[in-house]
């Protein structure tokens, strides 16, 4: 530890703290624009300069300098530093006259307005007037893609977005051409960014220069109202705020969450909100002479009752999509439970993970900010770049710390990280787990391995195999004690939650598969499908199907009647992220129309159905949830997983078949009924599929 | 006035041969090898006891930057980089060393590689010099070739030298900006600390030098350390190569004592101020970021670092521009902001943006066009520029303009007077040009 005074206030700090870090530890503030927390020192904006003794005798870079660069006093006393002398505030009142003259007057028609750190900081540290008299520089904004609108004028070069897509994004797009004040950030020939985090860009642009193109003068942030919620567009469960103003979601925001997303969310998270509005169920509607024709919730339940009544529990089935929260699906399953029927299955894909072996076959093990402590990680038919974006960046970061080897089996694919290349099938996570190869006998001396499995390779016929072999790699000898490397990565919100609550099939029942087989050979007279969208509708044959759900998408088109359901900004439910943490998404606005939240309609429709599930409110549905299954009460926890369910996964075996291992996400955008509703999606995909052809010519 | 016999180098106008013939007969790669026999410890020692400060304007000892390299390796190799990226305005010494006596250079990597446990040089030369860049590279093949170095050379030390060839950007000559550079990166200047002699070209320790300050070495080392520290003032020793250019009579390259009195030195080797000395108007001493010294203090300067720091100005890297009475020194100087204007890397913001503004009120001074009161706010963004940037391009910027305003303020007022007494009124330039 180092001691420092800063102005008058002796802390005591590491030695390789900054200034700008002590000066925080004193409680002093210190205004800045290049500086991020998360992205290398840049020192270039001048706006944290501080005064310093024991330094050179300037005014010095704050969020550059480290403690331990300066120089106690002559008889041993701490080094001195000053964050508002006359010459700071002088220092200040300079950068901040420079970053403003060239700098348009234009806060009336920036969208940036009102959170923006210039604005807030010429308020605090700037000078009230103008000398500037010569005219203002103006630059040509750029085209950087469909995602991110640039008004380049208003550009301060702190260069954030250019450290993040280098660092964090790994793609080096965006750069600073030109030089002097001729400066410019933009992309080569201005072609749009590829990566699937650029809207943090946004975040970071301490000014209106980079903006969000389709929230473009939809609204000014004091106008909206602030909700903290939980994303649901991957398994990640990232942290975010639904600002909503009436009953429209205006945008989504990240919210820091180190233990998940840290500050950073996928485009998806961000931009899916016009979704929302679009291709929406805001009525029942119930099929008449091959129609869909609007109806009355009574109506649309009277005839769910009939087809009901006329069957047997038996012939009866649910499926659950990737959207839905624990609770719906919670009382879908007791209501099934209620008519007599196991055939329910939260796994659309058919993934082979059974919640019978234990919480530990299916979650991501390690946890997210595991990946930080990893030594070689191994990826098995996932490309987490498109199935968990955020999480691929943990593992940039993982690889940027130095000191890890990666490997992928599978389709090849830009990672954003250079890694091993191992092959495409069964045949090569076989012998690296036999450890052949350099990256195999790397694997099998790690310490802290991680082997990441991803859906695709689980729904395949012999992914309960895959996963089998990638638990004996993790708990072979030489591991670390108390460290299980197993990490299933899930693609769809639901499917850890619904895991947990064994949304799968009762002994005897049916699972997704042979539901579809049985519905299309007539032997399924009853299908519910809670927001499932996943399956073929075409090969549902002639049953009964009800589709409870958000959007009209492929379940609505199949399904005999549409019950309208909240999406999930406008519902209060339980979600469990791909490392089997437990969180809760908050209702930002209220669902349109005559929908109604999914617990909701499925208690009303229990009603109907003679068998009334026993709670009234979502407390009470609460309630019940956590006395059966009480670690989804632990919100943000991670109820702990044995090691022993690996090892015992490890010696169960199976028969590999033949043919590459494949993701499970073919295109990013388009993973779920609010992205496929969405015209921002739409677009972002169209150009990534534009792109990919380019690669392959 | 230096004798001949004192001059280190001996064909810096090019009369003789340049290439290793001709410098072995002038001396060069003479007792090379006992030099380092002699040892690390024993180079530096003589370098500091030579009193030898840097020659690319700073004007650090050279022998203590050489002594500040980490005596054993951590496992990273040192390097020496030498610094050729001679782009002031008014500086071309190195220019005449690298075309005409190369082999000192060459020399003096070599021993000051040794010196520093360096097994790897690397000559960073500007842009725009082509024959220049030819000749060293002929000078080392030469070197090569005679297994002056290279590895398993005749002198014990294996030794590589890399000519490096700039794209001719200015701020390339600051030292950390040259590295970022030779990296392959786009030159901008890096933040301090760590410095380079911890962390330099491709993160291992690193030592930059001037072209001058390494070509020196050898002939001090041979010829003794008390020899280059009786010429001149006391901590202003040696010979140096002087850049006299404007408006004399015979502007030249000239090797001559430190501290020769400015007057002698126009007097003797630039053939005199062109129209007399009384037609001198002003100087500027070491290339264009040095603030100009006005004619009444020119009578009595003393050309080296302690003497222009007296007439507040510094003494950069002795290339004089002189400037005689028809000179419009506003125009002058501002056609010198220009200049750091356009070769601001634009990487920190007092830089990027004051320099443009300051050029832009300079230009507008240069035709009256300005207020009186800008004036006061033109030496105030000066100041706001200097000090607070990452590198020193923006105290370069900003000095000239203050030497202005200090020393030529009444010409300034002038212009504005007679600007306004036409009847204009007061425009941004902009409009100014327009009308014109």
């Amino acid at each position: 530890m180092a001691k420092i005074i800063v102005d008058g206030i002796e802390v005591d700090v590491p030695p390789e703290f900054t200034l700008l870090q002590a000066a925080e530890a004193a409680g002093a503030e210190i205004p800045r624009f290049c500086f991020h927390e998360r992205l290398s020192v840049a020192g270039n904006c001048r706006m944290c300069l501080v005064e310093v003794k024991g330094g050179p005798p300037k005014p010095q870079a704050s969020c550059a300098m480290n403690v331990r660069d300066l120089r106690p006093g002559p008889n041993g006393e701490p080094p001195v530093m000053f964050t508002k002398s006359p010459m700071v505030k002088k220092a200040r009142e300079g950068v901040m006259e420079f970053l403003l003259i060239n700098h348009p007057l234009d806060c009336p028609i920036c969208d940036q307005g009102g959170e923006c750190d210039l604005q807030d900081q010429a308020m605090a540290y700037g000078v009230d007037k103008n000398r500037f008299a010569e005219n203002k520089r103006a630059v040509e904004d750029k085209y950087i893609g469909p995602l991110v609108k640039t008004v380049m004028t208003r550009c301060i070069h702190c260069t954030r977005c250019v450290r993040f897509t280098t660092e964090v994004a790994g793609i080096s797009e965006l750069g600073l051409i030109g030089r002097g004040e001729d400066a410019e950030i933009t992309t080569y020939l201005e072609r749009a960014l590829s990566s699937e985090l650029q809207g943090n860009v946004i975040d970071l642009c301490p000014v209106g220069a980079l903006t969000s193109k389709p929230y473009a003068f939809q609204a000014r942030p004091w106008e909206l109202t602030k909700t903290e919620s939980i994303d649901v567009m991957d398994a990640v469960g990232s942290s975010i705020r639904v600002d909503s103003r009436g009953r429209e979601v205006m945008r989504i925001l990240p919210r820091v969450n180190e233990a998940v997303n840290e500050e950073w969310i996928s485009d998806k998270t961000r931009f899916v909100w016009d979704g929302l509005r679009t291709q929406r169920l805001d009525r029942p509607y119930v099929r008449q002479n091959g129609r869909l024709v609007g109806a009355s919730w009574s109506e649309a339940f009277a005839t769910i009752a009939e087809k009901v009544g006329a069957t047997v529990g038996g012939r009866i089935g649910a499926i659950a999509g990737d959207l839905a929260a624990v609770e719906e699906m919670f009382a879908l399953k007791q209501l099934m439970t209620a008519l007599g029927s196991g055939n329910f299955d939260v796994r659309q894909d058919g993934a082979a993970l059974d919640p019978s072996l234990g919480r530990a076959s299916y979650v991501f093990n390690p946890t997210i900010a595991g990946i930080e402590e990893a030594d070689v990680i191994l990826i098995v038919g996932s490309n987490p770049r498109r199935e968990a974006a955020v999480l691929n960046s943990r593992i940039r970061k993982r690889w940027r710390m130095g000191g890890v080897r990666i490997g992928l089996i599978g389709e090849m694919a830009d990672l954003t990280y250079p890694h091993d290349y191992l092959g495409a099938g069964a045949e090569t996570l076989e012998s690296v787990a036999a450890g052949e190869g350099a990256f195999g006998a790397a694997l099998a001396a790690a310490k802290r391995p991680i082997v990441i499995v991803g859906q695709g390779v689980l729904a395949r016929a012999d992914g309960a195999a895959v996963l089998a072999k990638a638990a004996a790699i993790v708990a072979a000898p030489g591991r670390d004690a108390g460290w299980n490397g197993l990490a299933v990565l899930h693609t769809a919100a639901s499917r850890v939650g619904g895991l947990d609550i064994g949304f799968v099939p009762a002994e005897g029942g049916m699972g997704t598969a042979a539901m579809i087989r049985a519905a299309g050979e007539g032997r399924l007279d009853v299908l519910f499908l809670l927001g499932a969208d996943e399956i073929d509708m075409a090969a549902l044959g002639q049953s009964f199907v009800v589709y409870i759900g958000t959007h009209g998408d492929a379940g609505a088109h199949r399904a005999d009647v549409i019950l309208p359901a909240a999406a999930y900004t406008e519902k209060s439910g339980t979600y469990v992220n791909t490392e089997g943490r437990v969180q809760l998404a908050n209702r930002a606005t209220f669902p349109p129309g005559e929908a109604r939240e999914d617990w909701a309609v499925l208690r009303a429709l229990s009603d109907v159905l003679g068998r009334r599930l026993p709670f009234d409110s979502l407390n009470e549905l609460r309630r019940a949830l956590y006395a059966a299954h009480p670690h989804l009460a632990a919100i943000d926890q991670i109820a702990p997983a044995t090691f022993s369910t690996v090892s015992a996964l490890a010696l169960s075996g199976g028969w590999f078949n033949p043919g590459a291992f494949t993701g499970a996400v073919a295109d990013f955008y388009l993973t779920n009924p609010i992205a496929r509703a969405s015209a921002v999606m739409a677009e972002c995909s169209a150009l990534a599929a534009g792109r990919s052809a380019q690669a392959a010519e | 006035m230096l004798a001949d016999k004192d001059r280190i180098f001996t064909n810096i106008y090019g009369l003789h041969d340049w290439g290793l013939e001709g410098a072995r007969r002038r001396g060069s790669w003479d007792g090379t090898k006992l030099m380092l026999e002699a040892g690390r410890d024993w180079i530096i020692d003589q370098m500091k006891a030579s009193g030898l400060r840097g020659r690319g304007g700073a004007g650090f000892a050279t022998g203590l930057k050489w002594s500040f390299m980490p005596k054993k390796s951590d496992g990273r190799p040192h390097y020496l980089v030498v610094n050729a990226d001679e782009s002031e305005p008014g500086t071309c010494k190195d220019r005449e060393i690298l075309r005409h006596d190369p082999h000192h250079l060459v020399e003096g990597c070599l021993i000051a590689g040794f010196a520093m446990g360096a097994h790897t040089a690397f000559i960073y030369v500007r842009g725009e010099f082509i024959r220049e860049r030819e000749h060293l590279q002929a000078a080392v093949d030469q070197a090569y070739e005679a297994r002056l170095i290279g590895k398993n050379n005749i002198h014990g030390w294996d030794f590589d030298i890399v000519v490096h060839h700039g794209a001719g950007a200015y701020i390339c000559g600051e030292e950390t900006a040259l590295l970022e550079s030779l990296e392959g990166k786009k030159g901008q200047p890096r933040l301090k600390p760590p410095f380079p002699a911890n962390s330099g070209v491709y993160g291992a320790p690193t030592t930059v030098n001037n072209v001058e300050s390494i070509a020196v070495a050898p002939t001090i080392l041979r010829r003794g350390p008390a020899w280059f520290s009786s010429i001149g003032r006391p901590n202003n020793v040696g010979t140096k190569l002087f850049g006299i250019s404007g408006h004399v009579n015979t502007p030249c390259i000239v090797e001559e004592a430190m501290g020769i009195p400015f007057k002698e030195l126009i007097e003797k080797h630039g053939g005199g101020v062109r129209g007399g000395w009384d037609n001198l108007l002003a100087i500027i001493p070491g290339g264009a970021s040095c603030p100009v010294i006005p004619a009444a203090q020119c009578e009595d300067l003393i050309m080296d670092f302690d003497g222009t720091r007296a007439v507040k100005s510094s003494f950069g890297t002795a290339g004089v521009l002189v400037m005689d009475k028809s000179t419009d020194i506003v125009r002058a100087i501002a056609r010198i902001a220009h200049f750091f204007k356009h070769e601001s890397c634009g990487q920190c913001t007092p830089c990027r943006e004051g320099t443009g503004w300051m050029a832009r009120v300079l230009d507008r001074m240069a035709h009256g066009n300005a207020q009186k009161s800008e004036i006061d706010m033109l030496l105030q963004v000066t100041t706001q520029v200097e000090g607070h940037t990452i590198c020193a391009l923006g105290d370069a910027a900003a000095w000239p303009i203050q030497g202005l305003i200090r020393n030529f303020r009444p010409v300034i007022e002038e212009r504005i007077d007679s600007f306004t007494s036409r009847g204009r009124t007061v425009h941004a330039v902009g409009a100014l040009e327009a009308a014109e």
